[in-house]
C-alpha cells in the first residue's frame, strides 16, 4: 500500500518536476498602482503622444478617462490631438496596409495588450515594463532595434530620445563561487533623461495600459468586497435555518 | 382526474382560493408532492450530494447571463472581438454579466466533474439508476457541446484556433473526414459562417437539448428515488403506517433548506473568484484569447479551455510509437477475456476484435485513432452501470482494489488535464501515454477487478445523518 501511495504521489508531482525544468525569462515588477490617478493621468499623456499614432486603442473612448478624474473638456484639451470627439473610440488614421510594409506586420491594437501579455512569468504589465526598457541598439535588425524581452521585434525604439541608446554586452557576473557570462543591458548614449526619470515614465505608460485593458477593475474589486459581505451574512442566515430544520432529524 | 373530484388547497392562507384555482386545471399540488413536499431522499446525504443541485444553479445562471450577453454580443467575424469589449466597457454592468457568464462556464465544469465522481465514489450509475446515469453522460457531452460552441464566439486567438483544431479532428476520420469537417465549417476555414452556425448552437439548439435532458434526469431520479452514501435503498424498510421509507426525509423543506446552504458557499467562492481573479490564472480566460482571431497566425502554442484538456492530452498521447502499446494493450485484453469468460461467444467475439482492431491499427494511420480514443474516453462512461460487477454500491463498503483504482484514476485524470494545457514535450508525452492507458484499464479492467474485490457486507440501514 504504500509504494502504491509513493506512486500516486510521483505521477502527481511530475509535472512540477517537468515545470522546473525549463527556463524561463525574467521580468522585471511593474511598479503599477490602479488608485494613482496621477500617475495614470501622466501614463495617458505619454500614451497618446508616443504610441496612438501607430497604435490604435479601438475599443477604448476618449471620454472614458473621466475614470482618472478629468473632465471632458481636459480630456479635449490635453489628450485629443485629432479631429475625434469625446465619446469616440481612440482610433488612428494610419493604414493597416502601409503598416505592414513599413513594419513587416501592422501594429496590434493597445486596447486590451496588457491582458493578452499576462503569462505564468507574470501580470501584463511586468512584459510590457521589461519590454519598453528592453530595446538596444542592433545594426543586424533594419530598424536598427532589438529587444530582449521580443526578439527580433519589428517595432522601432520610439523613446529612444527619452531612454537614449542601449547595446547588449557581455558581462562576468559572481554567481556561487564561480563566475559565468551573461548577456546584459547596458547604457550606451544618454537620453534626454536619466534611467530613473525614464524608468518612473515607462511605470505611468504601463500602469494606464494596465488600467485602459480592464477600466472596469476597480469596481469590480469595490462591488466585490460588497457582494462577499452579503454573502457572508447570507451564510449566517442559511446556516441557522439549516440548523434549525434539521433538529428534528435523527 | 376530473376536476371536481380535486380537494380545495388548504393552508395557503389568502392564496387558497387562487391556487385551488390553478390546481383544478393543472396538477400543481400533485408536482409539489411528488418532487419537492413528498420526495423522499435519504438523510444521510453527505458533502458530495451537493453538486447536482448546484450543476442546476449554475444552468440557470448560464441561461440568465447569457440572454443579455445575446442583446449587445454580435455574431460576427467582424465585429465579435469588438462587441465582446463594448460589453466589459461600454455596457452598464456588462462586466458583470459577461464575468458571471465566463467564470460560469468553468464552475458548471468543476461542479459537474465533482457531481460525477460522487457517482463513481457511491456506486449512484447501478441499478436501479442506469437511465439516470445515462441522462446524465448526454448532458455531460451536450455541455461539452456547449462550451465548444460558446468558445468560439469571443473570437480570439484561442477560440479560433481551438475551434480549427477540433473542427480539423474530423478531417482525421477516412473516406468522410474532409467533407464531413467541410459541412460542420461551413467554409474551407473557420470563418464567419462557422462563428454564425457556433451562435446560433449556442444560443438555442445545444440549451434546448440540455434543459429537456435535465429533466428527464430529473424524472428518472425521482421515479427510483435518491441513492446514498451507503450505498443501500432506503425504499426497503419503510414506515408500516404511512408508507414513507423509514430513512428518508421529505425533500421540502429539509433539503431545500440544506441546499440552499450549498449554494451560498458556493456563490462565496463563486463571487471570490469573479470578483478579484476573472481570469483565474489564465485558465478561466486564457491570456491569448484577448488578442483578436487572426487567421493567418497560428499561436505557437494552442490548448483547449481546462475542461477538455484530460481528453486534449489523450489525443495527442497517440503518436506511432504509442500504437505498439496500443496493440499490446489490445492483444492482452483480448487474452483475458478469452481466458476468463464462461461464455464461448464471448471468447470468440473478443479473439475476432482483438484481430480486427490489430488489423485496423495497421491500416489506418495513428491520427485517427487518437481521435478514436478521445471520443472513447468520454463514451466510456456510458458503460459504468455493466461493467462494475462488485455485490456493494459504495466505496465504503468496496475493497481496496476498487477504491486503489478510482484514487489512481483521479489522479490520471488530473495528470492528463494538467500536461493537455502544456506545451509538448517527451517527458510530457511518455507520461500521457502511460496515463491513458492507465485511464482506459480502470473501465476495461473493472469488469475483473470489481468482482474480485473483498468487499465488507452493507448496513440494513443508513449510517449517520439527520443532526448532530
Amino acid at each position: 500500500m504504500i509504494s502504491a501511495k509513493k506512486f500516486l504521489l510521483a505521477l502527481l508531482l511530475a509535472p512540477l518536476a517537468a515545470m522546473a525544468a525549463v527556463g524561463d525569462v525574467r521580468l522585471d515588477r511593474a511598479p503599477v498602482n490602479d488608485r494613482d490617478l496621477v500617475s495614470l493621468q501622466r501614463g495617458a499623456q505619454v500614451f497618446v503622444n508616443y504610441c496612438l499614432n501607430c497604435h490604435s486603442a479601438n475599443y477604448m473612448r476618449y471620454n472614458r478617462l473621466q475614470d482618472l478624474g478629468l473632465n471632458e473638456q481636459q480630456i479635449r484639451d490635453n489628450l485629443i490631438f485629432s479631429s475625434a470627439k469625446v465619446g469616440d473610440l481612440m482610433k488612428i488614421a494610419m493604414d493597416p496596409q502601409d503598416s505592414k510594409e513599413w513594419f513587416g506586420t501592422p501594429p496590434p491594437d493597445l486596447t486590451v495588450i496588457a491582458r493578452s501579455r499576462s503569462s505564468h512569468l507574470g501580470p501584463g504589465s511586468d512584459w510590457l515594463y521589461t519590454y519598453l526598457r528592453g530595446f538596444y541598439r542592433d545594426a543586424s535588425r533594419p530598424s536598427g532595434w532589438n529587444n530582449t524581452v521580443y526578439p527580433n521585434v519589428g517595432m522601432p525604439h520610439v523613446l529612444w530620445e527619452l531612454q537614449g541608446e542601449q547595446v547588449l554586452k557581455e558581462t562576468k557576473v559572481q554567481a556561487g563561487g564561480y563566475m559565468k557570462t551573461e548577456m546584459k543591458l547596458a547604457l550606451d548614449k544618454a537620453g534626454k533623461m536619466a534611467p530613473p526619470e525614464y524608468d518612473r515614465m515607462v511605470a505611468d505608460l504601463v500602469n494606464y495600459m494596465d488600467y485602459m485593458a480592464e477600466p472596469a477593475r476597480h469596481s469590480r474589486t469595490t462591488i466585490g468586497i460588497y457582494a462577499l459581505l452579503f454573502l457572508g451574512l447570507m451564510f449566517i442566515l442559511a446556516y441557522m435555518l439549516k440548523k434549525e430544520f434539521w433538529k428534528d432529524v435523527h | 382526474m376530473a376536476a371536481t373530484q380535486k380537494q380545495p388547497v388548504t393552508g395557503a392562507g389568502p392564496f387558497n382560493g387562487v391556487l385551488t384555482w390553478v390546481d383544478q386545471r393543472f396538477p400543481l399540488i400533485s408536482l409539489w408532492k411528488d418532487h419537492l413536499s413528498e420526495y423522499y431522499a435519504p438523510k444521510n446525504f453527505n458533502f458530495w450530494y451537493y453538486f447536482g443541485s448546484l450543476a442546476m444553479l449554475v444552468l440557470v445562471i448560464q441561461i440568465a447571463t447569457g440572454i443579455f450577453l445575446t442583446m449587445h454580443y454580435k455574431p460576427d467575424a467582424a465585429s465579435a472581438f469588438a462587441s465582446v469589449e463594448y460589453i466589459m466597457r461600454d455596457v452598464p454592468g456588462g462586466w458583470f454579466i459577461r464575468y458571471m457568464h465566463s467564470t460560469g462556464a468553468s464552475a458548471f465544469f468543476i461542479v459537474v466533474y465533482l457531481h460525477m465522481f460522487r457517482g463513481l465514489m457511491y456506486g449512484s450509475y447501478r441499478q436501479p439508476r442506469e437511465l439516470i446515469w445515462i441522462f446524465g453522460m448526454l448532458i455531460y457531452l451536450c455541455l461539452m457541446a456547449e462550451a465548444f460552441f460558446g468558445y468560439l464566439l469571443p473570437w480570439g486567438q484561442m477560440s479560433y484556433w481551438g475551434a480549427q483544431v477540433i473542427v480539423n479532428l474530423f478531417n482525421a476520420l477516412p473516406i468522410i473526414g474532409p467533407d464531413l469537417s467541410l459541412w460542420i465549417r461551413g467554409d474551407y476555414v473557420v470563418s464567419d459562417a462557422t462563428l454564425n452556425r457556433f451562435f446560433a448552437f449556442h444560443v438555442i439548439a445545444i440549451p434546448l437539448a440540455l434543459l429537456g435532458l435535465v429533466a428527464a434526469h430529473i424524472m428518472a431520479l425521482h421515479e427510483v428515488g435518491s441513492g446514498n452514501p451507503d450505498g443501500v435503498e432506503i425504499k426497503k424498510h419503510r414506515d408500516p403506517k404511512t408508507g414513507h421509507p423509514l430513512d428518508g426525509i421529505p425533500f421540502h423543506p429539509y433539503y431545500t433548506v440544506k441546499d440552499t446552504l450549498g449554494v451560498v458557499v458556493f456563490l462565496i467562492v463563486f463571487a471570490a473568484i469573479m470578483f478579484f481573479m476573472p481570469e483565474f490564472g489564465g485558465y478561466f480566460l486564457e491570456y491569448n484569447n484577448f488578442i483578436p482571431a487572426d487567421p493567418l497566425k497560428t499561436p505557437s502554442h494552442i490548448a483547449p479551455v481546462w475542461y477538455f484538456t484530460p481528453y486534449y492530452s489523450i489525443l495527442r498521447a497517440v503518436t506511432e510509437d504509442f500504437m505498439w502499446f496500443l496493440g499490446a494493450g489490445v492483444v492482452a485484453y483480448a487474452v483475458l477475456i478469452v481466458m476468463t469468460a464462461r461464455d464461448a461467444r464471448v471468447r470468440m467475439l473478443a479473439a475476432a476484435g482483438g484481430a480486427i482492431a490489430i488489423a485496423a491499427f495497421m491500416f489506418i494511420e495513428p491520427k485517427v485513432w487518437g481521435v478514436v480514443l478521445m471520443g472513447a474516453a468520454t463514451l466510456v462512461f456510458f458503460l459504468l452501470p455493466w461493467i462494475d460487477r462488485s455485490p456493494v454500491k459504495s466505496i465504503r463498503y468496496k475493497g481496496p482494489m476498487f477504491r486503489s483504482a478510482l484514487a489512481i484514476f483521479v489522479v490520471v485524470f488530473l495528470v492528463l488535464g494538467y500536461y493537455g494545457t502544456q506545451p509538448v514535450t517527451a517527458a510530457g508525452t511518455f507520461i500521457s501515454q502511460v496515463c491513458t492507458l492507465m485511464y482506459f484499464a480502470f473501465f476495461m479492467l473493472m469488469p475483473w477487478y470489481s468482482a474480485m474485490d473483498k468487499t465488507r457486507p452493507e448496513p440494513d440501514r443508513v449510517t449517520g445523518g439527520g443532526a448532530h
